[in-house]
């Protein structure tokens, strides 16, 4: 075994002092570089169905606004996010168990087949026979390709999920860590749990579509379809709720030096996670046909909401981390100073706090209340749904991506990061435009505006519906916050890759940046009242009034429909 | 001393929790049992409640019992779309509505404060049924018969809008339901 490290080079990084698998460094990069590109092309599908979407605007006729959609919804959600998720899951496993990547070989697959499946079902959107949306409901069929794209870009992504778990192994027998896993690389591995069944449901679904439409078997039900489709869709989206919250703890002891407050507490919920999470496929199933009262109310509630209780404690833990490390560097006054003193133009801290804040009150507060069975009825398929998941996976995950992006750049390109005052505004114009975009579209959603829709004016039909101006204001505000957010993206997409480019290089003399362990001091007394984290605890407690009043107003409005037996 | 990303101390386990999160966590924990629970009371005490009853069915025998039963209580044309009936059946009776690209057949008469036994299925692809302004919502699949009872109570002019994607023309998919008083 020691013989094979050997051959094995590293070098040691001199910002962050970890020593860096020079393979896994490239897979990183690769993987990492590949994941901005489609976010760019995800991105641009983005502002064509936004620009659509827009009423006054009402840019694209409705075969290309659905393919534009279909290309948004793959790119943005599966491409861009899955490639990402690679790039973090092989650093962890390597640079912070101080570890060599296991089978690089099999990891380049990784990267080989994850491409090619892009490029096959991109040209089968392209060619314009496959506008069936992300999730391809059967009967409605897609060119075969289009699902052969997606089973080798799974098939890449499983394998990276193994050289993750060989990695680890290998860490363990060859001892290159003491004591148990760092929490990062535990939340990392939580998340590959959750991938490796998540994508197995996939081929389960996916693979009888793709013998369908090659007509090898007659026809695929459409209702188990979409119960065993969701099994994959919406885990996935689980798999980068694990993968943000770790990048969250990281950032926060990143920046600030902080550790988990309670190592044991965060572990429990990640651990709650793995029992409970993929139970919320049923989300996409409350208004089905079929279905019993109580499967749907298990499986909603995530066996009695203890998923919601363990995001819910992440969203305490990680400020909470943070808030006590600024105390003990000195900010121990009143409720807020360790938040007012936070460093809100770098660009890193920036992400990671409004990825927070965007995840929890918006994609969180929304999602809880959308998948109690009842309320379901009044937001199933209406466009407060993309309102909701804008909130998690663009607001969430992929704010979060770009402030580790921010920090990840200079150590893994040995680059400076360009155009600072840009990155410095980057978050705020990403995280806010999507914020506007996303509460905008949840309230014309409660109004009834639907999803996948190219136009809600329904111009020329006799049975035409009118929406009233209030949802078409709607309508307008959700996709000028989107055209800002695409702004936000695009100046991110600038920075980055103008910094790998064109940045100064770092010097081999550079000081470390990552910030001293707080409690290095010893444990002083910080806090308020014998809580270490006052403030975060105020704002966790806005969160759930919050929560608390949303819900009600939703079951009153409920309340007043037609009753439903 | 360390980080999240650093090894954690050996006695991890067995270190005390702080009381912020002690109490975050009985709060939260409380409030998720609330919600489990409340989901399941108002079945009893809710009057908005899936009904489960479903059934397998054929979308050509859809079809047909769709096109009997408008046959049956037909009562006009409708007036913005001369090709629709308009079907009136009596309070009470079960009523049927078909989704196919691209319209929900046929338009409905009810009356407020009756209940009827509404059947809602698709002929080709998955449709969304989306019932304005009130807004239920509920996705309906060819080869399964869903049926909810529904009691209007509010007069009026009610669309039916498509809102799951069922190809190029879904955003024309349009129905009508008329409540009269
Ligand atoms: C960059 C700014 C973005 C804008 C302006 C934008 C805009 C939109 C719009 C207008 C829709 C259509 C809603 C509908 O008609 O049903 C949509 C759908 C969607 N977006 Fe985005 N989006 C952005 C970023 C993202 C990101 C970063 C992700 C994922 C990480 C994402 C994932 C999705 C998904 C999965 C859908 C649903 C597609 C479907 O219904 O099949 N979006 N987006
Ligand atoms: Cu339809």
């Amino acid at each position: 075994m020691a013989i094979t490290t050997a051959q094995s080079p590293f070098r040691t990084d001199p910002l962050t002092g970890l020593r860096i698998d020079l393979t896994a460094q490239a897979l990183v990069k690769t993987n990492a570089v590949l994941a901005v590109v489609f976010l760019l092309v995800g991105g641009l599908a983005g502002l064509l169905v936004a620009l659509t979407r827009w009423p006054a605007v009402h840019l694209l006729p409705a075969d290309l606004f659905y393919m534009a959609l279909t290309a948004h919804g793959l790119v943005a959600l599966v491409v861009w996010i899955v490639f990402f998720e690679m790039a973090v899951i092989y650093f962890c496993a390597t640079s912070l168990l101080n570890c060599r990547l296991a089978a690089p070989k099999w990891a380049w697959a990784q990267v080989v087949l994850m491409t090619v499946g892009t490029a096959i079902t991109t040209v089968a959107v392209l060619q314009g026979e496959s506008s069936v949306m992300f999730s391809a409901y059967v009967p409605l069929a897609a060119a075969p390709h289009f699902y052969l794209g997606i089973i080798l870009f799974a098939v890449g992504a499983l394998i990276g999920c193994f050289v993750f778990w060989g990695t680890l192994v290998i860490a363990k027998e060859e001892k290159t860590y003491e004591g148990s896993l760092p929490l990062t690389v535990y939340g990392c591995m939580i998340a590959v749990v959750i991938a490796v069944f998540t994508l197995a449901t996939g081929a389960v679904i996916l693979i009888p579509a793709f013998l369908w439409s090659l007509g090898l078997i007659k026809s695929v039900d459409p209702m188990m379809y979409r119960v065993v489709f969701w099994g994959f869709g919406h885990s996935s989206q689980q798999i980068n709720v694990t993968a943000h919250i770790t990048i969250w703890y990281t950032v926060a002891g990143l920046a600030f030096g902080a550790k988990p407050m309670s190592e044991k507490v965060s572990r429990t919920a990640f651990l709650l996670y793995i029992c409970f999470l993929q139970l919320g496929s049923t989300h996409h199933l409350l208004s089905d046909p079929g279905l019993s009262a109580s499967w749907k109310i298990v499986n909603t509630s995530y066996m009695m909401y203890l998923a919601v209780l363990a995001s819910l404690i992440h969203g305490l833990t990680v400020p909470g981390s943070i808030e006590v490390a600024q105390r003990r560097n000195g900010l121990d006054n009143g409720l807020f100073e360790w938040l007012r003193k936070c460093p809100w133009g770098n660009p890193v801290f920036s992400s990671t706090i409004l990825s927070i804040i965007i995840f929890g009150f918006i994609g969180g507060i929304s999602g809880v209340v959308m998948s109690v069975e009842q309320i379901n009825m009044i937001i199933h398929n209406t466009i407060y749904v993309p309102g909701h998941f804008h909130g998690t996976v663009a607001g969430g995950t992929t704010l979060a991506f770009m402030g580790l992006t921010y920090y990840l750049v200079p150590v893994l390109f040995q680059r400076q990061l360009i155009l600072k005052p840009l990155a410095a505004i980057q978050p705020w114009l990403f995280g806010g435009g999507m914020a506007v975009f996303a509460v905008a579209l949840m309230g014309a959603g409660t109004l009834g505006v639907p999803r996948r829709h190219q136009d809600m004016t329904f111009a020329g039909q006799a049975l035409a519906y009118d929406y009233g101006g209030m949802n078409q204001l709607l309508m307008a505000i959700g996709e000028i916050g989107g055209v800002i957010s695409v702004v936000g993206g695009a100046a991110f997409i600038l920075i980055i890759v103008g910094s790998i480019l064109m940045g100064e290089p770092v010097p081999a003399n550079a000081k470390c940046i990552v910030a001293p362990p707080a409690d290095a001091g010893g444990h002083k007394k910080i806090g308020m009242g014998g809580f270490e984290a006052p403030g975060t605890f105020v704002l966790a407690l806005t969160l759930f009034v919050c929560l608390v009043l949303y819900y009600f107003v939703n079951f009153k409005y409920l309340a007043t429909l037609w009753p439903l037996t | 001393m360390g980080y999240s990303f650093t090894a954690p101390d050996k006695n991890w386990a067995r270190e005390p929790i702080e009381r912020t999160e002690i109490l975050w966590i009985i709060i939260a924990g409380s409030w998720c049992l609330f919600m489990f629970v409340w989901m399941i009371a108002w079945h009893w005490i809710g009057n908005q409640n899936m009904n489960t009853e479903a059934y397998k069915t054929f979308t050509d025998v859809y079809a047909k019992k769709t096109e009997e039963f408008t046959k049956q209580y037909t009562v006009r044309q409708d007036a913005s779309d001369p090709s629709l009936p308009v079907v009136a059946p009596p309070p009470g009776s079960d009523v049927y509505i078909a989704g196919s690209i691209f319209q929900w057949r046929p338009v409905l008469e009810l009356q407020k404060g009756k209940s009827y036994r509404l059947h809602i299925s698709s002929l080709d692809y998955v449709h969304g049924f989306s019932l304005q302004p009130e807004n239920i919502n509920f996705q309906a699949y060819p080869g399964y018969e869903q049926v909810i009872t529904v009691t209007p109570n509010k007069a009026g002019t009610y669309g039916i809008v498509c809102n799951d994607y069922c190809g190029l023309g879904h955003h024309t998919m349009l129905g009508r339901i008329y409540v009269k008083e």
